[in-house]
């Protein structure tokens, strides 16, 4: 496809550089025809001292010129760059681009297919594989979830036993392929005194101090405002839709009274980004197999 | 019968001369403190984070410090060159007053973040607006002053103030052209990679004609008058001038390569850049050469190594401008210190040296003194400028070269061997070496305020007579 909405303009390209870059040679052509006295100046003084010698340009000045013209011209036919016409070589910075990867994929696809045909358990427990699952982590999912794998306010620690939409080996796959969006709805509509025993509620099921007789109007609220809808009659959550447990020591967003009262408030948002089409079934098996092996240590 | 003689005007010279050196201490320290948040991150404190003071930095050395020394040497320069005074009446100390706020405004809205986010480019709309006001009192004073000459040749120096005067106008007009929608906010009237390649046409050219054709208008005059000889050839100056200024316009795409930007595109801006070379040292050793014959002069006058070192970290820099943007070498260099590194070689090695070294020349003359209160706080300067500089430049070109090896590496399973973060770390010791050269190169400016403000005291300031060229009937 042509860069130029008409012929007028690949031709307008085409001329206007040619033209501008034999000027530069031109000018230093007529320029050096010029008559020299070296040594001596060209008659002109200005504030008193200010002169010039009527010295010739440093040959190898000159040269150097006429060099860099001659580089440009060649170049010129060599590659891309008067207008439509592609250049000798037929480079162009797309075509450079898939010659690379498609090279780099030949020479890869092998290992990739190794384990790609492998059960993600066993996967894990290779350990190449899983020094290329923890390569690929740091490239593409470090910056979310941290170096460490630990996680930050909203991003869920990778390492530890609890997940919020599951951490078997389909799971994480189904997490990494299509991404996952996560909602809480808002319930300030509760009216601030229901949320305030709603929190303190959720504050007793981890064994948070709290209110206790709040936490006993919290849990009727809890049953009847809908919340065991998604986090279960037992606070334990559930993984088909991603809500968390709520009776465990992991908080995504903070287990303050206040930030508990801000998540039932204004509810939260989250999102996971979905991979497949970034990254390809290999890639994806690799890191499923890391992350996974990332939590086999804790209980 | 005596005559009242016509004098030069240069009470707006020795403000612009002042100011350049108040604008240079603002300028450096806040690129000081930008260096040292890279180092320790703690030290982004509320808005005053990197991100805020990095346009403010910039602003400020450009334009504040660059601005004020161009405003300063092309004033006296012109005068001096036409023999005549300054022409234009009230528009002289409107350009004088009106850049400095322009100044101001920009120290104010840049940390609260008011920016329409174009480099270099970065004040709202009604500030362009003051900056075009300015830059056309400018231009109407400067090319008054030459049509008023009483000499019938335009000395070189001229060429290029004018050329870097018309061309910034150019620049600053296309480029900052926009839609507002309120007083501190507005759209760029460009999208896309139109919008990309506009930005970096002015991008480059502010480099080409603000930091280059101008401070060369500057060496012109300053590098003769302080060696006492002949500019070492006319015929260069004629070639490497107007090849200069033709080609820079062509050079902004390689600061796009590999990216939306299409392959012709790239290419011209590639080949021109190259071709740019030659124009570029044509500076040089016009100014270098100019000093055959007297080299013993070097020794023990610290304004000529000023003048000489900035001509040296000049053809340096323009030797590897040219080379950086060879696609190959963008392809490692592109993102990385190194290039951060290259700018501060023309920045400081040329720009700040070569404004410095006119400025120990003006200050005497300006305040009534035959010299600066202390030569040896000027030697003093001089060395730890280039230290400081050699130290900055050194260690950008380090950790700017280990960044691209780093982001290209790759393991055999074609995975990337480095996570960025990885690259930062390994950017850390550098990151601190160039922060002390800057404070080292800081240091040197607060050395000249000392010097400056101590020629300043007690002198007798006299308006000089407009000097008539002998045989000529004024």
């Amino acid at each position: 496809m042509s860069d130029f909405v008409s012929g007028f303009w690949n031709m307008y390209v085409i001329v206007i550089v040619l033209v501008s870059i034999l000027a530069c040679a031109l000018l230093l052509y007529m320029q050096g025809k010029a008559t020299f006295t070296p040594g001596k100046t060209m008659g002109h003084v200005w504030d008193e001292t200010l002169e010039e010698y009527n010295n010739p340009m440093p040959k190898w000045w000159s040269w150097l010129f006429v060099l860099t013209v001659i580089f440009a011209l060649v170049y010129l036919v060599l590659y891309p760059g008067l207008g439509d016409f592609k250049g000798v070589l037929g480079w162009s910075q797309q075509g450079a681009h898939k010659i690379e990867v498609a090279k780099m994929d030949a020479t890869v696809k092998p290992l990739f297919d190794k384990y790609l045909a492998m059960d993600v358990k066993a996967v894990a427990g290779d350990k190449q594989a899983n020094e290329m699952g923890k390569r690929l982590y740091l490239t593409y999912c470090m910056q979310c979830h941290g170096a460490d794998a630990r996680g930050a306010k909203g991003f869920p620690n990778l390492t530890d036993s609890d997940w919020q939409y599951g951490g078997e080996p389909e799971q994480i796959k189904e997490s990494l392929v299509n991404g996952r969006m996560g909602m809480m709805p808002p319930h300030a509509q509760l009216g601030a005194d229901t949320v305030k025993d709603l929190a303190n509620f959720v504050r007793s099921l981890s064994g948070l101090p709290n209110d206790s007789v709040r936490a006993a109007k919290g849990k009727e609220a809890f049953a009847s405002a809908g919340c065991l809808g998604c986090h279960g009659a037992d606070g334990k959550g559930m993984h088909a839709v991603g809500a968390p447990n709520l009776t465990d020591k992991v908080w995504l967003y903070g287990s303050s009274e206040a930030t508990i009262t801000e998540t039932i408030n204004k509810g939260r948002q989250n999102k996971m980004p979905a991979w497949q089409e970034f990254l390809g079934d290999a890639k994806i098996h690799l890191l499923t197999a890391y992350v996974y092996s990332l939590s086999q240590g804790a209980k | 019968m005596s005559v009242a003689k016509t004098t030069y005007n240069d009470k707006v010279v020795r403000q612009f001369a002042v100011m350049t050196v108040i604008w240079g201490i603002v300028g450096m320290l806040v690129g000081v403190i930008i260096a040292a948040q890279l180092v320790w991150p703690e030290l982004n404190m509320g808005f005053l984070h990197f991100g805020r003071l990095r346009p403010l930095h910039t602003n400020a050395v450009i334009f504040a410090f660059g601005g004020c020394a161009l405003f300063a040497t092309s004033y006296w320069c012109v005068q001096r060159t036409s023999h005549a005074r300054l022409w234009g009446g009230p528009l002289v100390p409107f350009t004088f007053w009106g850049w400095q706020i322009v100044i101001l405004l920009a120290a104010i809205t840049l940390p609260l973040g008011i920016t329409q986010s174009k480099e270099y480019a970065e004040l709202e709309w009604p500030i362009d607006i003051l900056i075009t006001l300015v830059w056309v009192s400018y231009a109407i004073v400067f090319f008054g002053t030459i049509a008023k000459r009483t000499v019938s040749h335009i000395y070189v120096a001229n060429w290029f103030f004018g050329a870097f005067i018309i061309a910034v106008a150019l620049l600053h007009l296309v480029n900052s052209a926009a839609v507002p929608v309120s007083l501190t906010k507005s759209y760029s009237v460009y999208s896309g990679v139109q919008d990309a390649m506009i930005q970096w046409w002015y991008g480059h050219n502010a480099v080409g004609f603000f930091l280059t054709a101008g401070f060369l208008g500057m060496m012109y005059y300053f590098v003769p008058k302080q060696a006492g000889r002949p500019v070492y050839s006319y015929r260069l100056s004629v070639v490497h001038f107007w090849a200069l200024i033709f080609t820079y316009m062509w050079a902004g795409p390689h600061h796009l390569h590999y990216t939306a930007l299409p392959d012709w595109t790239q290419s011209v801006g590639m080949v021109f850049s190259l071709i740019l070379l030659a124009p570029s040292w044509g500076g040089m050793i016009n100014g270098i050469m100019t000093l055959s014959g007297a080299w013993h002069k070097l020794r023990d006058d610290p304004i000529l190594k000023f003048l000489i070192t900035s001509l040296s970290f000049y053809g340096m820099s323009t030797f590897e401008g040219p080379m950086m943007a060879i696609k190959t070498v963008n392809a490692l260099s592109h993102y990385t210190d190194w290039t951060v590194g290259h700018v501060h070689s023309g920045a400081l090695g040329w720009v700040a040296m070569v404004s410095i070294g006119s400025l120990y020349y003006l200050l005497p003359k300006l305040f009534g003194k035959t010299e600066m209160y202390s030569t040896k706080l000027v030697t003093t300067h001089f060395w730890i400028a280039t230290i400081g500089t050699v130290l900055y430049i050194a260690s950008m070109w380090i950790a700017g070269v280990m960044q691209g090896l780093m982001w290209r590496a790759v393991n055999t399973d074609g995975t990337l061997a480095y996570s960025f973060v990885e690259s930062v770390k390994g950017s850390y010791p550098f990151w601190a070496i160039r922060w002390l050269g800057g404070v080292l190169f800081l240091s040197g400016m607060l050395i000249m305020a000392y010097n400056m403000f101590k020629t300043m005291a007690g002198g007798k300031i006299q308006d000089i007579p407009v000097f008539v060229p002998a045989g000529h009937h004024a």
